[in-house]
């Protein structure tokens, strides 16, 4: 698995990584989603699409993984799936992406706490030796 | 040099960080032995997340106005330590998204009943079921209450008298509520639309992780004048409510979050690391804030109040008792930031003390403690872990000046979840709560390993701790007969 849980006293840090800034995005929110249902189990049934922009590499990792979260409350949308683009532009970088999911079913899915917000802790996007990581601590 | 070669210990369970480094004031912790091993075990680890570098950090920023707190409860959070507390100068200081977090105003609320221990043992299993079955909880619940956009901006407004004049609850329920369930400076024009949406489906609804409500008995009475104030005596069954604002918070924290990044570069405040990011308490975004968190508390209110009219019901029906001999003792939150007035150097000040996992814990004879409580200072309502007991403090005259009034929130993590995954599994807690005669109904079997008693610190040292510092004190302890998570 291309992401690792590390240890934080109260909240959930995560580590993903890829071989572009894209895949690393996208494995921090398979790491994130898989904390909250078994992803394995969640059909990519339904898409949904983003365009994000962002000053930094950093900010725009939090963009993503917090649009995410809010179909879950509003359309009972979890995800499984992501394909991710991230490209700079003259202000600074932009995403493309689209998850894929299905509507949650809580006795399928068995669904184990719920991921409130994307923290600055520990947040972190770099290169290291042809490997992309994305690294963040959400509050659970 | 190490962070703790600027610790020192100048009382029982007091410790003081020296101003250092950045540092406008001093770090002042309050905890036992345990914790103070914990916390050096984390400073000395580059890598790890450290509570006492967060609590420099807090004394790093601009307008805080004396020692940044930590209660005996501390652990890394992130921004400010959970159980951290910090004051801040209204036209010099800031107001911090870290200082409160995602979860705005999550707290507890403790109903008392006229029903003793011996009343519901026979029944509890039954008691557990129909409160699991008539409380919304876990991943993707909704709330009964079937609210419009419009009606939503009246419950972020009004908080909890809302929900009660909408027929659910009563109005001693309001009286016995901190704030009186209405957080002041309500502005849902500073509430994204986003958020709103998001909350939607979920007012009444308990949530995960470590939210809870518990059926409870007075296991024993430790205070026994502040407890008949409470209306609380020895084998009397309770119940605690633990829940915040849920998505509706959590979005207001993301969206505030970006906001105080920008508001740091513009204003040039020079913060510590980027979780502290803020801004000014005076400026357009400080002030945008502000009232977005009291939306953020009136949520969380309104929150609790819907799901004690759902308890009420239920346990009334269960257990053949009229619903409104089921009070509300106290509701008070552990996450917010807030303008009191406090004595600092001997003159009375207005100021934004921010509560990170700390309560407010006021002592006796302040106008905003409940009449009927106001010898004593109001209660104060410490979780505590799935198998262990809570307890209700109240606040005292010493606190008012120790801590600016605050209070303990829970016993606090000792470990992260992934250790309690590695070192607890979930059927066996379950055996285990089951052979101490405590039942457990959790909709998220998974997660019971990380919320193990064993993941927590010892919640009876962490209240001796309070309580040796002279900033709470204890009146009952809880011990609970049924367990309901998310």
């Amino acid at each position: 698995m291309p992401f690792v849980y590390l240890d934080h006293t109260a909240d959930l840090a995560i580590r993903a990584w890829g071989s572009s800034i894209g895949e690393a995005f996208a494995q921090a929110a398979l790491a994130m989603f898989s904390k909250m249902i078994r992803t394995d189990r969640v059909r990519p049934m339904i898409a949904r699409e983003y365009t994000l922009q962002a000053n930094s590499l950093r900010e725009l990792l939090v963009a993503w993984l917090a649009a995410l979260l809010v179909p879950k409350d509003v359309e009972d949308l979890v995800f499984s799936r992501f394909d991710v683009d991230v490209h700079t532009t003259e202000l600074g970088f932009e995403l493309c992406g689209r998850a894929l999911g299905e509507p949650l079913d809580a006795g399928h899915h068995e669904p184990s706490g719920e991921v409130k917000g994307i923290t600055y802790l520990g947040l972190d996007v770099r290169e290291e030796t042809g490997v992309w990581y994305a690294e963040f601590v959400a509050d659970v | 040099m190490r962070i703790f070669d600027h610790m020192e210990r100048v009382g029982d369970v007091e410790w003081v960080l020296a101003p250092h480094d950045g540092m406008l004031v001093a770090g002042r912790i309050y905890a036992d032995a345990v914790t103070i091993d914990q916390l050096r075990r984390e400073a000395d680890d580059p890598k790890g997340w450290s509570a006492v570098r967060q609590l420099k950090n807090v004394a790093s920023l601009p307008g805080i106005v004396a020692p940044a707190l930590a209660l005996p409860d501390v652990h890394p959070g992130y921004g400010f330590p959970i159980g951290g507390v910090g004051a801040f100068d209204l036209d010099d200081g800031v107001v911090v998204v870290g200082g409160v977090g995602f979860d705005i105003n999550c707290g507890v609320r403790l109903l008392r009943t006229p029903l003793r221990r011996g009343d519901v043992a026979p029944a509890i299993d039954r008691i557990a079921a129909d409160l699991y079955q008539a409380v919304p909880a876990g991943l993707g619940s909704k709330g009964a209450l079937r609210l419009s956009i419009k009606e939503i901006d009246r419950v972020l407004r009004e908080g909890a008298p809302y929900v009660v004049r909408l027929g659910s609850g009563i109005e001693s329920d309001l009286e016995y509520t901190e704030e009186k369930g209405q957080a002041e400076g309500a502005e849902p024009d500073a509430v994204s639309a986003l958020a709103k949406q998001r909350q939607f489906q979920q007012v009444g609804t308990l949530g995960s992780g470590n939210h809870y409500l518990e059926v409870q008995a007075v296991d024993e009475i430790l205070e026994p004048r502040a407890a008949r104030a409470f209306g609380l005596a020895a084998d009397q069954v309770v119940v605690s409510i633990h829940t915040g604002s849920r998505a509706l918070g959590h979005q207001i924290g993301q969206d505030y979050l970006r906001e105080m990044a920008f508001a740091s570069e513009k204003y040039g405040i020079r913060i510590p690391d980027q979780e502290m990011v803020c801004a000014p308490a005076r400026s357009p975004e400080g002030q945008r804030y502000l009232a977005a968190v009291a939306c953020g508390a009136n949520c969380a209110f309104a929150n609790r109040q819907a799901i004690t009219h759902l308890v009420r019901t239920s346990l009334a029906r269960s257990c053949g008792i009229d619903p409104e001999t089921i009070q509300t003792v106290y509701d008070i939150g552990h996450n917010h930031v807030r303008i009191e007035e406090h004595e600092v150097g001997g003159v009375l000040r207005r100021l934004l003390v921010h509560r990170k996992g700390a309560t407010r814990a006021f002592g006796p004879g302040r106008g905003d403690v409940p009449a009927a409580y106001r010898e004593f200072g109001h209660p104060t309502l410490v979780g505590g872990t799935m198998g262990t007991s809570s307890y209700v403090m109240h606040g005292t005259s010493a606190g008012m000046e120790l801590a600016f009034g605050s209070g303990i929130h829970g016993a606090g993590r000792a470990l992260s979840r992934n250790q309690a995954i590695k070192r607890f599994r979930s059927d066996e807690i379950l055996s285990d709560l089951t052979a101490k005669g405590i039942r457990l109904l959790a909709h998220d079997k998974r997660g019971i390993a990380e919320e193990a008693p064993g993941a927590y610190k010892d919640v009876d040292s962490v209240v001796r701790a309070a309580e040796a510092a002279g900033i709470n004190v204890p009146v009952a302890r809880l011990r609970p007969l049924a367990v309901i998570k998310g």
